[in-house]
């Protein structure tokens, strides 16, 4: 289990990062935390050329806070900005940032269940973001949000909405040249709830199924990660009582759940339904 | 308290029974232990990575590493070839023509078998010539379940053998087919349980260098032994056992039987230094030590007991099939002869039948692992004992009571031949019911059971058997062919005690201790014999074979130590102590029989006043053996070389005590399935315990503790995965589940103690109790807790959440309708 | 910018429980191989190579992470701090007699890592409760003790620690 021959590039600034990116493309890989990607490089599931190793840009190590946003995604509740994270913000810092759970109440629920205090440690915010499992809670909790990911490379930056950016399985829309920079997650709506479920079979394991919701006046927002190959996100009006359990058990059965060695199919299916009725029933 | 317990003892003789802290700690905590990956090796040692099977079951039709000898740094490719004309094939407890090699020859069998091993400078350097090895293999139909590799159309692992079912043997002991046919009740129960292991957080470690000159292998190892392994290596290597010398560093990180199975990696790294021309040495990482060290077997039974209308046990019926992997390796099928002769439990049942069929699959070959034997067992009898409550509509601990052997009885014969030596099980259940606050539980289930809330109790009572008997595997074999082969039994453990010049006493072990604290209980034993203190003790648990005092069965396995072990040490420190009573007899002018050893003094009973210290009586025998009484030997060292009497081999109707003492546990869980989740909540766990005389009570409870939690790992989330076309899916720490801080709760533990009249000290083992009683003192609790409309079948382990959701969901559709 | 090309050697610099040291090795070695192989810190140990188990914990810049999840080119330059460091002139820390006293541990594998998590989560954190305890152990994979002994350590010394601390204030 050793890394197979790599160079090794420490970036010290982000036009340096976006500049090997450039010219390297898909041989490359962007090193943050290592908390996902050195566990493939020692296992020989990723031998890239290049490691450009961001974890000492100052640039990418700053937490923003009434970032403007684009507002892309017109079905989150409404917020007059964002906390930006910079992709080299570890987990453990963001959740030491003590206006968090007013900022972005959700994130602050979620972060507690993302591995364990030593890989929030050096794990990033970026990074999980970047990686995309989908059984992670970052990219559940960002597309809940309706957040945003800003990208950078030589040629500009853009940013992409949550829903966009998440496109499968380990699999998203930052292209060879790009470098998540920073993460955008939207400041809590005036009069908006928030709440963040999961199980998993130990404490820090990634979710067997995990809920995020999002309760307004006139609607709730809900978004279930470690079922289907992405996260995925709806919006009901205010739904109770048998309403509320049709849409679920709708919702849980247009995802692509799948057995695997640790639960069946049909448990996950259960989960989203049991998590999101506790869910919204406690938002409500 | 602590304190108290590290100072001296008033008088003598009162070390043993104490929770000493422990002597190995310092170093541990400073990170100054030595490990096998810490010690040091010849410089010019070369390291060695393994290539491993991807598939289940293929032929190999080509092996090239002329790529991989090309790259940087690589010295060597040991392949099948190098194996075939080196080695021998590892020899098999019953006669079956299977070629079995330290690494495969033209046919691999299981997902992650060893294929070839690259030597190289570095470590990453020959993990880089892995990938250049060209490997064409043929794929062949895996055999995956146990019961499908069993019937007579399955895909054959070994052509020459002619069948997966390498061993099919019955028993009959007493006349159950009458007590069958005159039963009231019938009550039969079909388990399975999983494969599964301890996965010590250090992995295997091999140092081997080929002597030149025919002076054969020299190993430095984590291997734990049994040391009767030495005897299938040596043979494999083509060598004589003396050639072979193994030696173990001073720390190991945790073994849990699990360290065994390194024996045919040292073949292969023996191989890998002849061919590579200088030491090599291989550190096991964790995704081969998940896919391909070892596993307890996977076992499929079924279970049937004769009953009358009051719960009374009168026979039992076992059909087993135990699945050991893709090779029968040494030594299996141990893991069912180790309980054979105590397959009555803790009961008083004199009829009994067994079918025991062992069967090969395409998975990794299955060995030691803690308990050993005991968790497959104990599922199916305290499943079954569960059950005979539930269908005859008893308290399951009148079921207990009724059918325990009496507490009287002791030593009490068990019809396959056990020889239980002590215990009072009725008063450990009674103490476990206190200890558990049963009462106060069932009160607690009413309540959330008349809330709608799914609570459950269950029980489990277990004979711990330690010390095994070296003879115990030959019960495979027939009479005849036993007869033939010649007997086998007993359980040599030896110890040395030395006195040096100044009088300091240094102890040597044969229990290869991966971590249990065998140095301060060997401590306290000899300190007591000695009338010294412990830290007056050094003890050395290094093993060298070439210099200690070993036979075939040492080792860290069948919980030998206190029993087997510390008692010989305790025989060697009295040897010590009659030739100094002798040689300081007459300085203190009174019998040999009246010199009183105590605080580090000699001294006639009559006259305290007039005492020698220690080391001057010690010295005589160094500086002036003039002075020594006539006939009396210079130096001052014994070794002792013990063996339970009682281990006999097995007589002419397959009768075998198969190991010296047995313990007792009884537990008691109360848990809560989370209706929403499927999850688990212990609510309350006791586990109760009678290991004879307890040498350091602080240690046995860190082997309860331990052994809970890998017993609830085992019941709740560790598994070893395998897809239907063998691929395997358990291969990391992210697949295969080990209970973290956070899912294991904390256990009441309590004690009785009845001493063994079998061992020295009436120790018995401790280590393995609960590896045994608590999986199934678990699914017991779950069971209840899902009520009696659940399928007693479908308590399959581990029982994960999606598994008990889904029999939440079963039975409730099943009763509202 | 530094870069670090593979197959060659590279020095790398870090300061070592309290003292400055060096060595050199490729690019892709791991930070726990570094310490251990090269470094000679053999209390660091190597227990999964993927970050679950926590044998390999160090605190790098105070902060306490997987060294077998770090590069050890990545660590030029740092500070790193190991079970080494723990003990002063001989005498085992609060922490580590905790642990003996407690039986916090059997084989020992596990402890270094414990020790060092233990150490940074003590320090941000000088009054836990058990279940925060028990959150910051899941990190760690121990197959010995049941956790028990751990547990009850890790509370000890941060009631001892606060206890000794109201005494100087007092």
């Amino acid at each position: 289990m050793k890394p197979a021959a790599v160079d090794y590039v420490r970036a010290d600034s982000v036009a340096e990062v976006t500049a090997i990116l450039a010219e390297c493309g898909d041989d490359a890989r962007v090193l943050a935390g290592g908390q996902s990607l050195m566990p493939m490089l020692n296992m020989r599931l990723a031998a890239p050329r290049v490691l450009v190793d961001i974890s000492r840009v100052a640039e990418l190590a700053r937490i923003r806070s009434g970032v403007a946003d684009h507002a892309s995604d017109g079905g989150r509740a409404a917020a007059s900005g964002a906390v930006a994270v910079g992709a080299a913000v570890t987990q453990a810092r963001l959740e030491a940032r003590p206006t968090l759970a007013r900022e972005v109440p959700m994130v602050a629920l979620a972060l507690p269940y993302i591995g364990h205090f030593q890989t929030r440690n050096r794990g990033t915010i970026g990074g999980s973001i970047a990686h995309a499992d989908p059984s992670a809670e970052l990219p559940l909790v960002l597309a809940a949000l309706g957040g945003e990911v800003a990208l950078r490379s030589q040629r500009g930056t853009r940013r992409v909405a949550a829903r966009s950016f998440f496109a499968g399985m380990l699999t998203t829309d930052c292209r060879p040249d790009e470098l998540v920079e920073e993460v955008l997650f939207p400041l809590a709506g005036e009069g908006a709830r928030y709440g963040f479920r999961e199980v998993a079979l130990r404490h820090g394991d990634f979710a067997l199924a995990a809920v995020a919701a999002t309760v307004t006046r006139d609607a709730i927002r809900i978004a279930v990660g470690g079922v289907a190959d992405r996260p995925q996100v709806e919006t009901w009006p205010r739904l109770a009582g048998s309403a509320l359990d049709d849409a679920l058990d709708a919702l849980a059965r247009r995802l692509d759940a799948r057995d695997d060695a640790h639960a069946s199919a049909s448990y996950r299916r259960h989960l989203v339904r049991t998590l999101g009725r506790s869910l919204v029933e406690e938002l409500a | 308290m602590k304190d108290d317990a590290q100072a001296r003892p008033a008088s003598q003789g009162t070390w043993v029974g104490r929770p000493l802290e422990r002597f190995e700690d310092e170093a541990l905590l400073a990170g100054r232990g030595c490990y096998a990956d810490d010690a040091p090796v010849r410089p010019g040692t070369l390291a060695a990575a393994v290539l491993r099977s991807p598939y289940a079951h293929a032929q190999i039709s080509r092996i090239d590493a002329a790529r991989a000898l090309a790259m940087p740094g690589v010295r060597a490719v040991v392949t099948g070839a190098d194996v075939e004309a080196w080695t021998s094939p590892f020899i098999v407890s019953v006669k079956q023509p299977m070629r079995h090699w330290c690494l495969a020859v033209d046919r691999v069998r299981y997902a992650g078998e060893p294929v070839a091993v690259v030597v190289a400078e570095d470590r990453y350097l020959a993990e880089d010539a892995l990938e250049a090895i060209e490997v064409d293999y043929d794929e062949l139909p895996p055999v995956i379940d146990p019961v499908a590799a069993a019937q007579p159309d399955a895909s054959i692992l070994h052509a020459d053998v002619g069948s997966n079912v390498v061993s099919d043997r019955s028993y009959r002991y007493g006349d159950p087919d009458a007590a069958f046919a005159e039963a009231a009740h019938r009550v039969r129960i079909d388990v399975r349980y999983p494969r599964n292991s301890g996965t010590p957080i250090e992995c295997g470690v091999v140092v081997a260098e080929h002597l030149p000159g025919g002076a054969g292998y020299d190993v430095l190892s984590n291997f734990m032994g049994p040391m009767s392994l030495a005897a299938v290596m040596s043979l494999a290597l083509r060598i004589p056992a003396a050639r072979l010398r193994l030696r173990a560093p001073r720390h190991a990180g945790g073994s849990f039987g699990v360290k065994q199975a390194l024996f045919p990696m040292i073949v292969a790294m023996c191989v890998a230094s002849r061919k590579a021309g200088a030491p090599v040495k291989w550190v096991e990482d964790r995704l081969e030590h998940l896919v391909g060290a070892t596993s307890a077997t996977g076992r499929v039974t079924t279970l049937e007991a004769a009953v009358g209308d009051d719960g009374r046990i009168t026979a039992l019926a076992w059909d087993q099939l135990d699945d050991c992997g893709a090779y029968l390796r040494a030594p299996e099928p141990a893991t069912f002869y180790r309980m054979h002769g105590c397959l009555t439990g803790a009961y008083a049942i004199a009829r009994l039948r067994v079918r025991n069929r062992v069967v090969l699959t395409n998975k990794t070959p299955a060995g030691l692992v803690r308990g050993f034997g005991g968790p497959q067992v104990y599922f199916a009898l305290e499943r079954l004992v569960q059950r005979i409550a539930v269908e005859l509509g008893l308290d399951p601990l009148d079921v207990f009571r009724r059918n325990f052997v009496p507490s009287g009885a002791f030593p009490y014969r068990a019809p396959a031949g056990a020889l239980l030596d002590s215990g009072d099980y009725a008063a450990v259940l009674e103490r476990a019911l206190a200890s558990a606050g049963v009462d106060d539980l069932r009160a607690r289930r009413s309540a959330a059971r008349s809330a709608g809330r799914l609570y459950g109790i269950g029980f489990a009572a277990i004979v711990e058997p330690s010390i095994s008997n070296m003879g115990y595997i030959t019960a495979v074999l027939t009479p005849e062919a036993r007869a033939k082969a010649g007997p086998k039994n007993g359980a040599i453990a030896a110890a040395t005690v030395a006195v040096d010049l100044l009088g300091g006493v240094t102890v040597g072990v044969d229990s290869l201790p991966q971590g249990q604290g065998h140095a301060t209980t060997i401590a306290q034993v000899v300190a007591d014999a000695l009338g010294l203190a412990p830290q007056d003790i050094t003890v050395d648990v290094e093993f060298d074979s070439r210099k200690d005092g070993w036979s075939v069965a040492a080792g860290n396995y069948s919980s030998r130590f206190a029993g087997a072990t510390a008692g010989a040490a305790h025989l060697a420190a009295l040897r010590v102590r009659e030739r100094l009573a002798r040689i300081a007899a007459g300085a203190l002018g009174c019998a040999p029989a009246d010199v009183v050893f105590e605080r580090g003094k000699l001294f006639a009973r009559s006259n305290p006043g007039g005492a020698l210290s220690f080391a001057r009586a010690a010295g005589n025998a160094h500086w002036a053996p003039a002075l020594l009484p006539e006939g009396e030997m210079p130096g001052l060292r014994e070794t002792v070389f013990w063996t339970p009497d009682v281990l006999a081999a097995p007589d002419g109707h397959d009768r075998v005590n198969t190991s010296a003492t047995y313990g007792f546990a009884f537990d008691v869980c109360a848990l809560e399935i989370d209706r929403a989740t499927g999850s688990v909540h212990i609510d309350r766990y006791a586990t109760t315990h009678d290991a004879g005389r307890i040498l350091n009570p602080a240690l046995a409870d860190g082997q309860v503790r331990g052994g809970f939690a890998q017993g609830l790992g085992a019941a709740l989330m560790e598994e070893f995965v395998y897809a239907p076309d063998g691929s395997f899916r358990s291969g990391s720490f992210a697949d295969y589940l080990v209970p973290t801080a956070m899912e294991v709760p904390e256990p009441a533990i309590a004690h009785l103690e009845t001493p063994s009249p079998f061992t020295p000290l009436g120790a018995k083992g401790i280590g393995e109790a609960n590896n045994m009683s608590t999986p199934v003192c678990i699914a017991n609790a779950i069971a209840d807790a899902l009520g009696a409309g659940v399928d007693p079948a479908a308590i399959e382990l581990p029982m994960t959440p999606s598994k008990i959701l889904a029999l939440v969901a079963a039975t409730e559709r099943m009763v509202s309708r | 910018m530094r870069r670090y090309s593979r197959g060659e050697q590279h020095r790398v610099e870090v300061v070592l429980d309290g003292r400055s040291r060096e060595g050199r090795c490729e690019s892709r070695m791991l930070l726990s191989d570094f310490l251990r192989h090269v470094l000679g810190a053999t209390g660091v140990h190597v227990g999964c190579e993927h970050g679950v188990c926590g044998a390999c914990t160090v605190i790098v810049d105070g902060v306490a992470q997987r060294s077998c999840l770090a590069l050890a080119v990545a660590a030029d330059g740092r500070d790193v701090r190991t079970v080494h460091g723990l003990a002063r002139d001989d005498v085992l820390s609060d922490l580590q007699q905790a642990f003996r006293r407690h039986h916090a541990l059997q084989c020992g594998f596990c402890t270094p890592g414990i020790l060092m998590s233990a150490t940074d989560f003590l320090a941000r954190n000088p009054a836990p409760t058990e279940q925060a305890v028990r959150e910051m152990l899941s990190g760690h994979l121990c197959r010995c003790t049941g956790y028990t002994g751990i547990v009850a350590a890790i509370l000890d010394v941060a009631a001892l620690r606060r206890e000794r601390g109201g005494t100087q204030a007092a």
